[in-house]
């Protein structure tokens, strides 16, 4: 595995939207800092040169409420600058502007459960079987209604295969509890809510090896409810599925 | 003004009082304790995160087998752990110091009142709290433990809990009682009560703190009191408002009725949660006001911009709380919603701050202890409500949702700010409640202390979340990026318990001055605020003639006055 570089700050971003989610994080850290440290320069300041000694008594009324006014619609106006040029857009981007068909998606359904993540690819057909919950089973974990042709040439796995350069979308559900799915390096995180499918899309721009969490607390084996990203060029990609589909025997 | 009284038994004085006064400091020693526990809780928590798997020094022999193995923590117990260290601190802890200790000990004080509106209402409201303590810690010893699904108890999850869920709910519906009666209390004792000449804008800022906290627990714990009601029938009456259908849980189908919503705990749960928040830190910033204005010697600046934003903050707080749900599925309208009410109640915050740190201008500064904890509150406040922005705008929130980064978030804002508050609140109204000094040096050790440490707790947090380490792990060193960021966690770890030891010098300065001889004058800071003008420590009824209010809350070096400060009872010119 190629050990991605990880440390105290964001970890590595492969993830195309990834460079707008750090970008904002960084800019908002900048205009807290900003703040922070013209607040403490200032309460330092004072705190020297009005501390009580003799001979200096305090002002009864020294400002005037013009200062404030500037400081106040400054941070507002930041806020605000941050929240429509930045913050809305790419929230926009992420959770609604979901890639064209014609961008040959790969699409995947993610099932989550205590305390494992399930993928299911659709197979060669493009389709999905149908799947219904009466049919969960140790050996048929995504819960396929094997009468159902769609089915057939499913893909069920434990870790999460995407082509680098292509966008991904996933479906996400659970059996049981909320889960979260959570990749960092992808700068994604969807809750994943009972009764509820869950759309979400992401693309990877360079290869390697990942992991995926859990960051919704649900249960025993919260803590280690984790499973691999493997994220391989196009190629790599397509030859893992035919794997997978001999190994179905088809 | 004291009432005549026949003399009362000990357990009418001291037990089953309707005195606000023995009734705020009941409460103010109950939720020491519980905070203490809570602390205790988040100790053990601390030593797993930190040697994952290493049996726990000191207690771990003394624990259960469903807690330990061979002394190394289990992770049932550490759900537990995390689920009751937050519920305790939360409603055990923060909200009966701040609203039951020092509210009912300061404000009908400093209105000029002789006790509460409701007297017996009060007493009832203390004991529904300590009923609901009890119940909530004593879900540690059923067999399946105690709750273990978050402070926040989402559904399905809780649902499907064990017993100690149900007594979480069972002790919820006791301290929401609690808090509603003590709610109303407050409201009507604040209109109604108020000495002659103490208009509404001659109220201390703490007062008028403590006033919009009172209508954020009326109006916004009913939500989840209704909640826990709707869970616990869920748990026990067969009922799906949380569940959908088609749940299988470890196999087997679940056998409920189904077409409900895990996301309709969450609305009812954060719809009290958010302004909870407020509710947690209003007190406190009243505190910091009070300590403030005494120490500088002059006016707060821009009260009436304070008292505005109080009342705007209390308002809106009812507008942001699915903030915490943007990871929900929610899509751009709805979210955008929220962004906006998030970025619009951070102003009033920014002005309160920001007119506390103004008040320092032109002043005459003392330091003694409490206008340590005061001082200390403003940056460290000033960290938490930042640390707020990544977390309000949803799409930074993607990557630091329920990371380590929201933990250190909020701590910031009730550790080293609401804590700093109350202890800020205890040395400067000791003298007045005790009739006793505490030791200047001993507090000033515990200060600088507990400032380091606190520090050393929370900042590593912030870079753990960013490196994406997320929260309520047992064993976070499951995945490489939290192992990389292990060092962060020692730190973390280590602070925690020097805070522990930090504690000490106060406790021993609690002993050190109720052993002292020499006692306080009645308004040892010189301070103008109608609670200085009881006898010290106030009998009951509190004050020999009814208070009369000629002026203003803060009228400190008032050119031309003979003093450097004119309090608010004194008819002077007389």
């Amino acid at each position: 595995m190629n050990e991605p570089q990880y440390g105290w700050w964001l970890p590595p971003n492969v993830s195309a939207h990834g460079d707008d989610i750090d970008l904002m994080i960084n800019l908002i850290h900048w205009f807290m800092l900003a703040l922070f440290v013209g607040w403490s320069i200032f309460i330092v300041f004072c705190l020297i040169r009005f501390r009580a000694r003799p001979g200096h008594a305090a002002v009864y009324e020294p400002i005037e409420a013009r200062f404030n006014r500037w400081l106040e619609v400054g941070v507002a106006a930041a806020e605000a600058v941050v929240l429509i040029a930045f913050a809305m857009p790419v929230w926009s981007k992420i959770k609604t502007e979901f890639p064209a068909t014609n961008t040959n998606p790969v699409i995947v359904r993610v099932i989550g459960e205590q305390f494992k993540w399930l993928f299911h690819y659709p197979g060669r057909d493009g389709k999905f079987g149908k799947t219904a919950a009466e049919y969960y089973a140790d050996d048929n974990p995504a819960g396929l209604d094997f009468d159902d042709d769609d089915g057939i040439d499913d893909i069920t796995v434990r870790g999460l295969h995407i082509p680098e350069g292509r966008p991904v979308i996933a479906r996400l559900v659970t059996k049981d509890v909320i889960h979260s799915f959570k990749i960092p390096v992808m700068r994604i995180t969807q809750d994943v809510v009972p009764g509820m499918e869950i759309p979400i899309w992401f693309e990877a721009k360079s290869t390697g090896e990942f992991q995926i969490g859990c960051a919704q607390l649900c249960g025993l084996g919260h803590y280690e409810m984790k499973a691999k990203l493997t994220i391989e060029s196009p190629q790599e990609f397509q030859r893992w599925l035919d794997e997978e589909h001999s190994a179905l025997g088809l | 003004m004291s009432e005549a009284h026949a003399e009362l038994g000990f357990l009418r004085k001291y037990v089953f009082s309707t005195d606000h006064k023995v009734i705020g400091i009941q409460y103010g020693i109950t939720a020491l304790v519980f905070l203490f526990f809570g602390f205790c809780l988040m100790m053990m928590m601390r030593w797993q995160l930190a040697y994952p798997g290493e049996p726990i020094p000191l207690v771990g022999g003394l624990l259960g087998e469903t807690m330990v193995d061979r002394g190394a923590m289990l992770p049932n117990f550490y759900n537990q752990l995390g689920a009751m260290h937050g519920t305790i601190m939360v409603f055990m802890g923060i909200v009966p110091l701040a609203v039951g200790a020092f509210g009912n000990y300061v404000v009908p004080l400093q209105i000029g009142a002789p006790d509460m509106a409701f007297p017996r209402l009060n007493m009832a409201s203390y004991q529904a709290f300590v009923v609901g303590g009890v119940v909530m810690l004593v879900s540690f010893l059923l067999p399946g433990g105690a709750a273990s699904s978050g402070w926040t108890s989402y559904a399905p999850l809780a649902v499907f809990a064990t017993s100690g869920q149900t007594f979480w709910l069972l002790g919820m519906l006791f301290l929401i009682a609690s808090s509603l009666l003590g709610g109303i209390n407050f409201i009507v004792t604040i209109i109604h009560l108020r000495a002659d000449g103490l208009t509404f804008f001659r109220l201390p800022f703490f007062v008028w703190s403590q006033l919009v906290t009172a209508f954020l627990l009326v109006l916004a714990f009913p939500a989840l009191q209704a909640a826990a009601i709707l869970q616990a029938m869920d748990r026990l009456a067969g009922t799906s408002f949380f569940l959908p259908s088609g749940l299988v849980v470890g196999g087997s189908a679940v056998a409920a009725a189904g077409g409900g919503s895990p996301l309709l705990w969450q609305h009812l749960f954060w719809f009290l949660a958010h302004p909870e928040v407020y509710v947690l830190i209003l007190p406190g910033m009243g505190i910091v006001a009070e300590v403030i204005a005494v120490n500088t010697r002059k006016p707060l600046w821009g009260y009436k911009p304070m008292v505005y934003s109080l009342l705007f903050l209390g308002f809106l707080s009812f507008g942001v709380w699915a903030h915490h749900m943007y990871m929900t599925g929610m899509g751009t309208t709805m979210s955008t919603f929220f962004q906006i009410t998030t970025m619009i109640i951070s102003i009033p915050s920014v002005i309160i701050l920001t007119c506390l740190v103004i008040s320092l201008w032109g002043a005459s500064i003392r330091f003694p202890v409490p206008m340590l904890f005061a001082l200390a509150f403003l940056p460290m406040f000033g960290i938490g409500g930042l640390t707020g922005l990544p977390l309000g705008l949803a799409a930074p929130d993607a990557f630091l949702h329920d990371s380590y980064y929201v933990i250190g978030h909020f701590h910031y804002v009730v550790a080293p700010g609401t804590i700093f508050a109350m202890f800020a609140g205890i040395y400067h109204w000791w003298p007045k409640a005790t009739g006793r000094h505490m030791n200047e040096t001993l507090g000033r050790i515990h200060f600088w202390f507990s400032f380091l440490f606190m520090n050393g707790i929370f900042m590593p947090m912030m870079f753990e979340g960013m490196a994406g380490v997320s929260r309520r792990l047992f064993d976070p060193t499951i995945y490489t990026h939290a192992e990389a960021a292990h060092g962060l966690t020692i730190m973390t770890s280590w602070s925690a318990w020097g805070l522990a030891l930090a504690q000490i010098p106060f406790v021993i300065n609690f002993f050190w001055s109720m052993r002292k001889e020499e006692r306080a004058e009645e308004n040892p800071w010189q301070a103008t605020t109608l609670e200085w003008a009881t006898p010290t420590p106030p009998p009951h009824g509190n004050f020999v003639e009814t208070p009369v209010v000629y002026r203003g809350p803060y009228e400190y070096s008032v050119p031309g006055a003979e003093r450097d400060f004119s309090p608010q009872f004194v008819k002077q010119g007389g």
